[in-house]
Parts: C-alpha cells; sequence; structure tokens
C-alpha cells in the first residue's frame, strides 16, 4: 500500500475563524477514500486544499503540509494548472458549461494544446465509458449539455475530469442532488474508477461511505475525530461521536 | 384601505409618466411627418443639400455623421469598458470595487459641457497639431464621445459579468484553466448578450449627445470624408437651428427628430432583445 497525499497538522483559517484544527492522515492509491462529518465540518474546504481552489479566496491562512507524490503543495511553488490537471474536482451541483456535450468535456483537452479531432474524440468516448455515460450520448454529442438530466450532467462532469487524465479524482457530494438510479451509476462508475485512480469523496450519506470506500474519515467542527479501513469505522469506530454520527443520532 | 391609496396613487404616477412619453412622440411625430409627406421622404433621407430656407431638407450627411460618430465611439469605448468591467468583476479585490464603482458613477454625472469643454480645450489642439486638418473632427467627436460611454458600458458589463454564476468559473479552473482562460473562454461569452447590450445602449447614448458633440465636431454640413474632416450630426442640427427656425425650416428640424427617434428606438429594441435573449 502507498500513500499518493499525506497531510501532516493542516490548519486552515477564513479571518480568524478556524475551519481545519490540524489534519493529519495519508491516503491510498487506487482506493476510494470516504470523507464524511456533518455541514460545516471542513469536508470542502479540505478538498479546496487538495485542489489549490482554495487560494482565490482572499481571507484565507493555511498552515502544515500536504504532500502530493511527495511534493509539498502548500508550501513549495507548485503551477495550480499543472496541479488541477493532475487533481480532477467533481463538484456538489453538476456545472457543464453552456456548450455541447463533446466541448464540455474537449475542454480541458484542448486547453493542453490537444487540437487533432481524432484524438478528442477518443478522449471524448474514452471518458464517457469509463463515467458509464457513453451509450446515452453517443448520438447526442452535440447537444447542449444544460438539457441533460441532473444525473447525466453529473456523469458529464465526471467524465470531463477524466478527460485531464488526473490521477487524483476529488468528488465533493457528488449525489447529494440525484436520484438513487442515478447515484448507483456514479457508484458504479467510481468503484470501477478506483483500479486506475486515487478517489476522495465526500458524502452526507453514510450508507454510501460505507458501500463503496475502502478507507473513511470523519470530519467534526475541523478535526478528524476517526480515520481507518471503513469496515473497521463502521463496525468498532473508536470514537463515541463516529459512532452517534454514523447510526445516525446528529448529521 | 391606506394599501389601496398607495397602490392607486403609485400607478397613478407610473402611468402618467408613460403618457408624458408617449405624448413626446406624437408631438414629435405630429410636427415632423407633415414635411415628409410634402417634400418626399426620398428627399430628405437620402438629399445631400440641407438649406432649409431654399427649400433643400436632405439630412443624408447628419445621419452618416451621427451613425460615424456613434461607431467611433464603440470603436474607441466598446473595448476600453469592456476591459474595465472585466478588470473590475475578476481581478479587483473587494475595496477596489468599493472604491471604484461610484467613481464611475461619477463619471457618468458630469455635465457634457464639461466634456465638450474639456475637448475644445485638450482633444481639438492635440488633433490638429498631431494629424492635421482643423481639429474638429470626426476623430475629436469619437474620442470624447467614446469616453463619454464608458460608464455605461461599463456599469452593465459589470453587472453581466457579475451574473455570470461563481461555479462555471470553477468548473472551468477545476480542469487546469488559468485564470485568463476561464475569462475568455468561458466567463464573457456567458456574458455576452449583456455585454453587447452594453454596447448597443453605449451607441444610444452617443447618438443621443448634442451639446459636447456641437462643440467639438466643427458642424459643417457635408458628409466628412476622412476622420479628420468636421461633420454635423442629427441632434446638432436640431439644437444649433431650433431657435431662429420658422415655417418649413422648423419642420425640417422636427424631421430630423423624426429620424432620430426613430434610429434611437430600433437601438433601444435590439439592446433590450439582447438582454432579453441571454437571460
Ligand atoms: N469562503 C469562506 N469564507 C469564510 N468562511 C468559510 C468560507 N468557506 C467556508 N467557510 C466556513 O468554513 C466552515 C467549513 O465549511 P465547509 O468546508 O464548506 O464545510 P462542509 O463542506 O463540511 O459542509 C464553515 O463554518 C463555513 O462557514
Ligand atoms: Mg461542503
Amino acid at each position: 500500500m502507498k500513500a499518493k497525499i499525506t497531510v501532516k497538522d493542516l490548519e486552515v483559517f477564513f479571518d480568524k475563524n478556524q475551519v481545519l484544527r490540524g489534519i493529519n492522515l495519508s491516503i491510498n492509491k487506487n482506493m476510494i477514500t470516504g470523507i464524511m462529518g456533518p455541514a460545516g465540518s471542513g469536508k470542502s474546504t479540505f478538498i479546496s486544499i487538495l485542489n489549490k481552489m482554495l487560494e482565490f479566496e482572499d481571507n484565507v491562512t493555511i498552515k502544515g503540509n500536504v504532500y502530493i507524490d511527495g511534493v509539498d503543495i502548500i508550501n513549495s511553488d507548485v503551477d495550480q494548472v499543472e496541479l488541477r490537471r493532475k487533481v480532477g474536482t467533481v463538484f456538489a451541483v453538476p456545472i457543464p458549461l453552456p456548450r455541447s456535450v463533446f466541448e464540455n468535456i474537449a475542454y480541458g483537452p484542448r486547453l493542453k494544446g490537444i487540437k487533432d479531432r481524432d484524438e478528442l474524440f477518443t478522449i471524448v468516448k474514452e471518458s464517457l465509458e469509463k463515467a458509464f455515460l457513453w451509450d446515452e450520448m453517443k448520438d447526442r454529442l452535440n447537444t447542449s449539455a444544460l438539457k441533460l438530466s441532473g444525473g447525466q450532467q453529473q456523469r458529464l462532469c465526471l467524465a470531463r475530469t477524466l478527460a485531464l487524465k488526473p490521477e487524483i479524482i476529488l468528488l465533493d457530494e457528488p449525489c447529494s442532488g440525484l436520484d438513487p438510479i442515478s447515484t448507483a451509476k456514479i457508484e458504479d462508475a467510481l468503484s470501477d474508477l478506483k483500479k486506475e485512480y486515487t478517489i476522495i469523496l465526500v458524502s452526507n450519506n453514510t450508507k454510501q461511505i460505507a458501500r463503496i470506500t475502502d478507507y473513511s474519515a470523519f470530519f467534526y467542527m475541523g478535526n478528524l475525530i476517526e480515520y481507518g479501513p471503513t469496515e473497521k469505522v463502521f463496525t468498532y469506530p473508536a470514537n463515541k461521536k463516529t459512532e452517534d454520527y454514523i447510526s445516525g443520532k446528529f448529521g | 384601505m391606506k394599501e389601496y391609496f398607495v397602490k392607486y396613487m403609485l400607478m397613478a404616477f407610473a402611468l402618467s409618466s408613460l403618457f408624458f412619453l408617449f405624448l413626446i412622440f406624437i408631438f414629435i411625430l405630429f410636427e415632423g411627418l407633415p414635411l415628409f409627406h410634402k417634400a418626399g421622404l426620398k428627399h430628405i433621407i437620402l438629399g445631400s443639400k440641407w438649406a432649409p430656407t431654399k427649400g433643400s431638407f436632405g439630412i443624408f450627411p447628419m445621419i452618416i455623421s451621427s451613425f460615424l460618430v456613434t461607431f467611433g465611439a464603440l470603436i474607441i469605448g466598446g473595448p476600453m469598458g469592456l476591459s474595465c468591467a472585466i478588470y473590475l468583476s475578476e481581478y479587483s479585490g473587494k475595496r477596489m470595487k468599493m472604491f471604484l464603482k461610484p467613481a464611475l458613477e461619477l463619471l457618468a454625472g458630469i455635465p457634457s459641457v464639461v466634456y465638450g469643454f474639456l475637448g475644445v480645450v485638450y482633444i481639438v489642439p492635440l488633433v490638429r497639431d498631431y494629424f492635421g486638418g482643423p481639429g474638429f473632427s470626426l476623430l475629436s467627436t469619437s474620442l470624447i464621445l467614446g469616453v463619454m460611454i464608458l460608464p455605461t458600458v461599463i456599469s452593465i458589463s459589470f453587472d453581466a459579468l457579475m451574473s455570470v454564476p461563481k461555479t462555471y468559473r470553477e468548473g472551468s479552473l477545476a480542469m487546469g484553466a488559468t485564470k485568463w482562460q476561464t475569462i475568455y473562454k468561458v466567463v464573457v461569452p456567458s456574458a455576452k448578450s449583456g455585454i453587447l447590450a452594453s454596447f448597443i445602449l453605449g451607441m444610444g447614448r452617443a447618438i443621443g449627445e448634442t451639446m459636447a458633440v456641437i462643440m467639438v465636431a466643427g458642424n459643417a454640413l457635408r458628409t466628412p470624408l476622412s476622420i479628420l474632416d468636421p461633420l454635423r450630426t442629427l441632434t446638432s442640427n436640431i439644437a444649433l437651428e431650433l431657435a431662429y427656425a420658422s415655417g418649413d425650416h422648423r419642420l425640417g428640424l422636427f424631421s430630423t427628430g423624426v429620424v432620430l427617434l426613430i434610429i434611437i428606438m430600433i437601438l433601444n429594441y435590439i439592446a433590450n432583445f439582447g438582454i432579453k435573449k441571454g437571460s
């Protein structure tokens, strides 16, 4: 087992408000790592540390170290654009760009400088297949992405992320607005994808975390309360808080 | 009871303002149309000679001039205003926004005679010395109007850019786009109908401007052949001659007004159409 991401003493402040309070954990390659916790516990903040999106806010202070493949992305001078190609993100609300299905997926590769139509088509096809969306989209590549259903849009966003050929995929509550069938499709896709990628899945749905993750973390008010193999976290949680959260006593 | 009173009171005000607008429109048509009947539409619109006391009512050079200064203003004020709006919405911090927005509104509040004055004192001599010609010219007028339409272009484009959802920007950035790529590939295209509307409303402002134009345009009665030639716009024509015009001359000025009104209505219609289509 190899750590892809290592986080050391991570603290985040918005102005004087501390949102992450010393997070320490290692995230493994080729696994799905789940992050759960009540709203406001800092899950999204943690995600936006990993893709460096947090740095667009002008009132944040970040302390500690986050190593991806041994490189400290907080304290060394990493190229944000390069990093975001390596660390892809799928957001809670599917947000396709107001363009066609094809153009949405080709957007990232085009930015990388790929112009050849055949090559782009291959990437689009592969990405859609991996997101379990090709069969539904193969005749609709030129329709506007905004016309798709919510579930399709979310898988489109996943495909769009895959088209960047990332190594890590971050998903921040990707199923929060979806029906059970669409959710199942995303889960199937993720279980399939972990062979090739390191996946981090934030979810408020503890059942989903139990179903498809290998490791899980429980965040509460900016603290990492519990972290370990999902099976262990769900059967013998070390902390009473985790147990209460999993059994639905709060959340 | 009180609610009703307020409601009908407001309705009365709203209707009366509409009524006045309607009245102005009717009045101008009423005064302006007879000459179209008497002298002929073609004679007025396409005629190139304006000698209203001798029976020539051609306003073709003025129509062309009005369009030229309007486009000139757009060429100067459009890119400048859009750049400014992009800077304001995408790059400037909160404090900068708080300082620049009111400054812009101040710019909109400067009386046009002040712009004209600055034009006569600085722009006209500059154009004369560096480019030749009399200085009172299409170029000077376009420069002044370009600056005058900035507040319109900036504030409407700014609103359009700000209304692009933050999620579009995040989506693009998360896919490895740089900030600038995100702006020109996602943000500006998403706001394009609003930006277009800002340009068209800016043009409406430019075509209707009178005082500053009279002061720097030179007001010559012919079609300008170069950007250094003087010209006379539709609005200038009315303002310059109305004080002493009588009879058919006066009617000719109202015809000029009718043409102006129609052009402005078309511009506004296009702008509204653009805004609607975008939302
Ligand atoms: N841009 C921001 N400015 C100030 N406070 C923020 C900002 N983003 C998040 N927060 C605060 O940080 C805390 C954690 O938020 P978040 O990471 O979004 O939690 P979660 O995703 O677990 O619901 C919340 O209390 C939230 O109000
Ligand atoms: Mg969140």
